[in-house]
């Protein structure tokens, strides 16, 4: 079966949402598949109620809206993945459920379902459920098994890791940061997987090179100018998930190139600084979401109208 | 608190991003819901409010050390901040009028709106419970209506784009605005770690 | 449509439903938020409104043909922030633990847009009565609001309701919803599901007819 081929006149919309979702979740499976391989069927259990609750949501609330229902343009899916590989793998289950609900319900379709949420709805849930529940949230585990030949000893399921490579990274050989082999979320420990997922999504045209390359290549200036080490800067934390999965979702951020230019330069700063500060282990989520909330602000400056030429008050 | 470089800074960040009037004060929320369908009208307002702002955290700022202080009548403090502010803001609506017609026209509309807004009268009082000296009162009053600016600023660029979104009925208008101003304020938590205070 | 001539009743049931401040209305949105980060706060400061708003109201009916036109604004002022100076220095004497909760958003009754709508709509034009009625509905009207807002958000963020456990020991209470963003969020949906219940009362009752 080839979904991409069936371009039937009268779907044109939803086919082509459809595949574009179709590749995202291409793109994610190397990501789902390590993250499943190193935390083991607990990760797989976060993964499939996030979806489901994600995918349900979404049909019970189009339902009750009275709207037709449009699961299968696969929006949700991708969603419901993007937070479940967001999360710790020793989340409790309800934890993937509640933030799918909030993430389809609230920060979706009550604005109008897809086209029309003006933020990220996983990073939004996110961090939602970062603040509720910090205890539950902030603390990242050791994966169960490796990846690869390392130094690196395979933690038992029990052992609590609350500082992240992030927070140490010089603890940690490039090798193992790249392979996952360092505690953290689900989706964000192996660079190697997320690397194909971006080349891939490249090579089919799904999203385009700037804003990933200058987010990163703006924090790791940053960090380098601070006197940090900017390859580990780079590769700890969810900085590369962030950057390749969720910056560049094409509704929250602007529509022209130097718009997303501006925006990817934004986020890499905000990221920088909120690492700073170590009042969160990551600053991804927040920088993301924050630049997201200043696009329409970006996209009214870089259009043709120059700001600034105001029209009169009546 | 001493004035130096570094505190300047610290209280500037805490001001318009960690401790932001709107999004973790609740202060100003009823033009912020009110005035900011469009950016440019939104701007207007917060900038009206920077001006009324400053200028009433410093008068009631000697209201208090300089009348009420001295006459033992501290617990009038409430009455008669409203009544500065709302004569302040009188006198400004007025003052503009006469020296500066141009910025009189491009906010003339939003100062009388500004005597209710919470946000003024909050600073004021702020001021004293902190115990700002008449320097950090000032700086308060205006870095406080920069983040109001901002908020109301960043929230009309939100709801122009949505203005062609299919929000269901009974959320358009008010409920939508409240529940955007709660995610965006959930980005905002962000800033937590900032400002150091 | 309800009769011209309105009755006492009328005037009291009028502030807590069809014209209620916080759902209907829609004025005092910041202590809305501020307040209801519990049940007993949101009580606390719609009590202390319609404390406020009851005086006020009957001050200013008393003087209505007192006061010149030009000056009414100033005056109603004087008025209302005398009572919240009261209503101020009673809580600070007999319920401390609620002076701290509530802080700064005692004094900001003043500029609770509530009050001041009331003085110059109602209690400006009608007599002292009526216009304490006026006050009253509207006060409670205003307490109901605050106090649905305050339980939902105790109950889901602190898993109490007026400081009792509802839930067993597992239970791990939602924290955003008494933190700032979430008093927006539950506002906004309580706000728009009551507009969709009266918009399917209306919808039916315009069936009917």
């Amino acid at each position: 079966m080839n979904l991409r081929l069936s371009t039937g006149p009268h779907y044109l919309h939803r086919e082509s949402t459809q595949t574009l979702m179709l590749d995202v979740i291409i793109a994610l499976v190397p990501t789902t598949a390590a993250g499943i391989y190193l935390f083991g069927s607990k990760a797989a259990w976060v993964l499939a109620v996030a979806v489901a609750s994600a995918v349900i949501c979404e049909y019970i609330f189009q339902k009750l809206a009275k709207r037709p229902v449009r699961i299968m343009d696969l929006s949700a899916v991708v969603t419901g993945l993007i937070l479940g590989l967001n999360l710790p793998a020793e989340a409790p289950l309800w934890l993937p459920a509640v933030g799918s609900a909030f993430a389809i319900i609230i920060v979706k379709e009550l604005f109008g379902g897809i086209g029309h949420n003006f933020l990220n709805p996983a990073l939004l849930a996110r961090g939602v459920l970062l603040a509720s529940w910090p205890a539950r949230m902030s603390v990242y585990f050791m994966p169960t098994r490796v990846l690869g030949i390392t130094s690196a000893v395979p933690a038992g399921p029990d052992a609590v890791s609350s500082a992240t490579a992030l927070l140490r990274p010089q603890g940690y050989e490039v090798y193992d940061l790249l392979m996952g082999n360092i505690p953290g979320t689900i989706g964000e420990v192996c660079k190697i997987a997320i690397l194909i997922g971006f080349l891939y999504m490249l090579f089919v045209g799904t999203i385009k090179w700037h804003i990933p390359v200058i987010f990163v290549g703006t924090v790791a200036l940053m960090t380098w100018l601070l006197g940090g080490d900017p390859l580990k800067a780079v590769l700890s934390g969810g900085l590369l998930f962030g950057a390749v999965f969720m910056a560049t979702d094409y509704v929250t951020n602007p529509m022209l190139t130097i718009g997303q230019i501006i925006f990817a330069v934004g986020c890499g700063i905000l990221v920088t600084v909120i690492r700073m500060t170590k009042a969160y282990p990551e600053g991804v989520t927040y920088a993301i979401l924050l630049m997201n909330i200043a696009t329409p602000l970006i996209d009214k400056m870089t259009s043709r109208r120059v700001y600034g030429t105001v029209k009169k008050h009546a | 608190m001493e004035f130096t470089l570094t505190n300047f800074l610290l209280f500037m960040v805490n001001c318009i991003l960690t401790n932001n009037f709107i999004f973790s004060r609740y202060l100003g929320c009823c033009p912020f819901l009110g005035v900011s369908s469009k950016v440019e009208t939104a701007a207007g307002m917060g900038i009206a409010v920077t001006f009324v702002m400053g200028i009433a955290s410093l008068f009631t700022y000697m209201v208090y050390h300089y009348i009420l202080v001295p006459l033992g009548l501290e617990y009038l403090i409430t009455i008669s901040f409203i009544l500065v502010i709302a004569a302040l803001v009188q006198f400004v609506e007025m003052f503009m009028k006469k020296g500066m017609p141009a910025l009189y026209n491009a906010l003339g509309i939003y100062l009388p709106l500004i005597t209710t807004n919470c946000a003024v009268l909050g600073a004021a009082i702020l001021n004293i419970d902190n115990q700002y000296n008449m320097l950090w009162s000032v700086l308060n009053g205006v870095f406080g209506a920069l983040g109001f600016l901002l908020a109301i600023v960043l929230m009309a660029g939100v709801r122009e784009r949505l203005e062609t979104s299919n929000i269901p009925k009974s959320f358009k208008g008010f409920p939508i605005s409240l529940i955007i101003a709660g995610l965006m304020s959930v980005a905002f938590l962000g800033f937590a770690g900032l400002g150091g205070m | 449509m309800p009769e011209k001539k309105t009755s006492l009743r009328g005037v009291f049931v009028n502030g807590i439903l069809n014209e209620n401040p916080t759902f209907r209305l829609v004025l005092g949105v910041c202590p809305t938020l501020a307040a209801t980060t519990s049940a007993t706060n949101g009580l606390g400061m719609g009590l202390a409104a319609t404390f406020v708003l009851v005086g006020s109201n009957a001050v200013i009916s008393m003087l209505r043909n007192l006061i010149p036109d030009k000056v009414r604004i100033p005056a109603f002022i004087v008025v209302i922030s005398t009572f919240v100076t009261i209503v101020q220095m009673l809580i600070q004497a007999f319920v401390p633990a609620l002076y701290d909760a509530l802080g700064l958003f005692i004094p900001l009754i003043v500029v609770n847009c509530i009050i001041l709508a009331r003085a110059e709509a109602f209690a400006a034009k009608n007599p002292v009565i009526p216009s304490a009625v006026d006050g009253l509905g509207m006060g409670l009207g205003f307490t109901a609001a605050l106090l649905l807002i305050g339980s939902i958000r105790e109950i889901l963020g602190s898993g109490t309701i007026f400081g009792n456990a509802v839930f067993g020991p597992s239970f791990e209470p939602m924290l955003l919803v008494i933190m700032a963003p979430g008093g927006f969020i539950v506002f906004g949906l309580v706000l728009g599901i009551i507009n969709a219940i009266v918009n399917r009362a209306s919808a039916r009752k315009g069936a009917k007819a």
